[in-house]
């Protein structure tokens, strides 16, 4: 379990986040929705341990994320942030077997090549292996770099529970890889893992998601599964559009329709 | 490579010769000949010295630009050069007017302790006034770096100015490298320190592979870049700073192997580390050797030789990695 209990998090005289405090349980995916700047991806970035000058406490299953050494939290804790650049001509496998760093020493072992080549068979990525990460399209850069953060936590940890975490993982892939991120993501729930998705499709999120977390200015709109939470007013609140919510006719979850303003 | 370059020189050595200096030397007797006692007392210990220096100066480049994530920073760019030349320059022309008891109790270790320090301070104080709220930037650092370097060189510029033609002209041969001083004493004290320095950099070459994600990510395989950083720059600053102490100054080692190397086998620091050093060393010693012959008897300070070849070298390099570019190369 993930618990984030009073977060506050200031820049200079701006608050980013007010108050938050949320519980993300494992086996849920759980999706965060809000408009530019509303303090998702800081609230992403405190909770995963990249930030630690907040106020508040963060708990990974009882225990303090302070108390918790950066290298022991790498081997169970994995995070696709928005951007991942890459400096130098780096191959595809190179970059994918990055995720194995916190899993050994020096030379990686039978067993962390074993992981790497079952992911990128996962990403359809096996003759791509050789080929310089910088040449890639942008659909292609995050199919590896999901692919790295997927082989970082591929096998349980001992302590018992995952947590995965994707910042806006669906930028620049096409319908068909949106489909396959989210439905691994939904797959890996199921192994007793935490999952928070930074997301700004309100449909996806619907259709994969257990569990949606609005955030305005900073500070917890609402939270709770779809179905109970989704309503016409809260969108409009939230992100000051207009809407119309239909029964979705093939999943039966709840579609948006988007009023032009 | 190394045979040939302790071969030729001023005083030819025959090959067969070499076998049994060794034996006697390591048989505890003293050199017989001329011909010995240059194999022994010079030719070895420079070609020694050059081989450890020319590792040091690529696997410097190595670390510095994946510090960086920058391809083209080497050493020399965070005032570690600049601040031993000026350290060099202040003995070269303070020197003669210190107290004789200072003399005594530095003695010809003067100077190689002046430009270790000159250049400890200039590292330092690009570092400290890079860093702002505790987190330490890649573009502040690149910018008071070339502050403080543009500092530095004024201050020999003066010196040089100040001083009389004799002292001038050494200050500028000292800024152009040489391996004319290299003795035994020198290999001991710089071999240590690099082979400690690489020990502990292989070490972080995972780390440093991450970092090459950002720092960000990097965070999110359990590395601290902030303390990765400081300790990178810090065997760097060292093993910069003893290496020029002693030679003087010797660009475009740093930038050229690693380059070459990433052309050859990509950026893995696991492989590029070991194999720049390697590089670093053979590149270094011929270069010296060309130094020590094309004039001989007189000697080309090295640092001409390596900047003559070493800048069409690198500005290929540069059109090349235009053409990696638009395929996607490098984009740092």
């Amino acid at each position: 379990m993930l618990k984030a209990e009073n977060i506050s998090y200031m820049i200079g005289n701006n608050t980013i986040l007010k108050n938050v405090s949320v519980e993300f349980i494992p086996g849920e995916v759980t999706m965060i929705l809000g408009p530019n700047g509303s303090g998702k991806s800081t609230f992403l970035k405190i909770f995963s341990g990249e930030i630690n000058k907040y106020e508040g406490n963060i708990f990974y299953n009882d225990k303090k994320i302070e108390k918790i050494r950066k290298e022991e939290l790498a081997r169970y804790r994995a995070v696709m942030s928005q951007q991942p650049e890459l400096s130098f001509p780096l191959t595809v496998d190179e970059v994918v077997m990055m995720g194995r760093y916190p899993h050994f020493a020096f030379n990686p072992g039978k067993k962390d090549q074993e992981i790497c080549d079952e992911v990128m068979g996962r990403m359809n990525l096996q003759s791509f292996k050789e080929r310089n990460y910088l040449t890639l399209s942008g659909g292609e850069k995050q199919r590896v770099q999901f692919a790295r953060v997927l082989a970082q936590i591929w096998e349980g940890s001992v302590s018992g529970n995952r947590y995965l975490f994707l910042d806006e993982p669906l930028a620049s892939l096409d319908i068909n890889y949106q489909q396959e991120f989210l439905q691994l993501t939904r797959e890996f729930a199921k192994k007793d893992t935490v999952i928070v998705v930074v997301i700004h499709d309100i449909n996806l999120a619907v259709q994969y998601a257990d569990k949606l977390f609005f955030l305005k200015k900073g500070e917890v709109v609402a939270y709770g599964k779809p179905s109970t939470i989704l309503n016409e007013e809260l969108v409009e609140k939230v992100f000051g559009v207009k809407t119309t919510i239909l029964d979705n006719p093939v999943s039966g979850t709840p579609l948006v329709i988007y009023h032009s303003s | 490579m190394v045979l040939c370059a302790i071969a030729f020189g001023t005083v030819p050595i025959k090959l067969a010769d070499m076998s049994g200096e060794l034996k006697n030397l390591f048989a505890g007797k003293e050199p017989g000949n001329i011909h010995q006692a240059v194999f022994i007392q010079l030719r070895l210990p420079r070609v020694i010295l050059c081989a450890i220096t020319g590792a040091i100066l690529a696997v410097s480049g190595v670390l510095m630009q994946g510090l960086f994530r920058n391809p083209i920073v080497e050493p020399g760019l965070i005032g570690t050069s600049a601040g031993a030349s000026l350290g060099a320059a202040i003995i070269f022309v303070k020197a003669p007017q210190f107290s004789p008891g200072l003399k005594e109790l530095a003695g010809p270790l003067l100077m190689p302790i002046a430009a270790f320090l000159g250049a400890l301070v200039a590292t330092i104080a690009v570092y400290s006034l890079a860093k702002n709220t505790k987190r330490i930037s890649i573009m502040s650092l690149l910018l008071v770096g070339i502050a403080i370097n543009s500092i530095c060189l004024s201050g020999v510029g003066f010196m040089s100015y100040t001083a009389r033609d004799a002292q001038a002209r050494s200050i500028t041969f000292w800024n152009l490298g040489n391996f004319n001083g290299a003795n035994w004493q020198q290999v001991i004290i710089v071999g240590i320190v690099a082979a400690i320095v690489f020990i502990i950099s292989f070490r972080y070459s995972k780390q440093l592979n991450a970092l090459l994600l950002g720092e960000e990510d990097a965070t999110y395989l359990g590395v601290t870049p902030d303390k990765l950083k400081r300790r990178i720059l810090l065997l760097n600053t060292i093993m910069v700073s003893v290496a020029t102490a002693f030679v003087g100054v010797i660009t475009f080692m740093g930038l050229i192997v690693p380059h070459i190397l990433r052309l050859l086998i990509g950026s893995d620091n696991k492989k590029l580390l070991p194999a720049s050093m390697i590089l670093g060393a053979v590149l270094l010693v011929l270069a010296d050797l060309i130094a020590r012959i094309i004039l001989a008897p007189a000697e080309v300070p090295i640092g001409i030789i390596t900047s003559l070849v070493g800048a069409p070298v690198f500005i290929i390099l540069l059109k090349k990695f235009n053409l990696l570019q638009q395929k996607g190369g490098y984009n740092a």
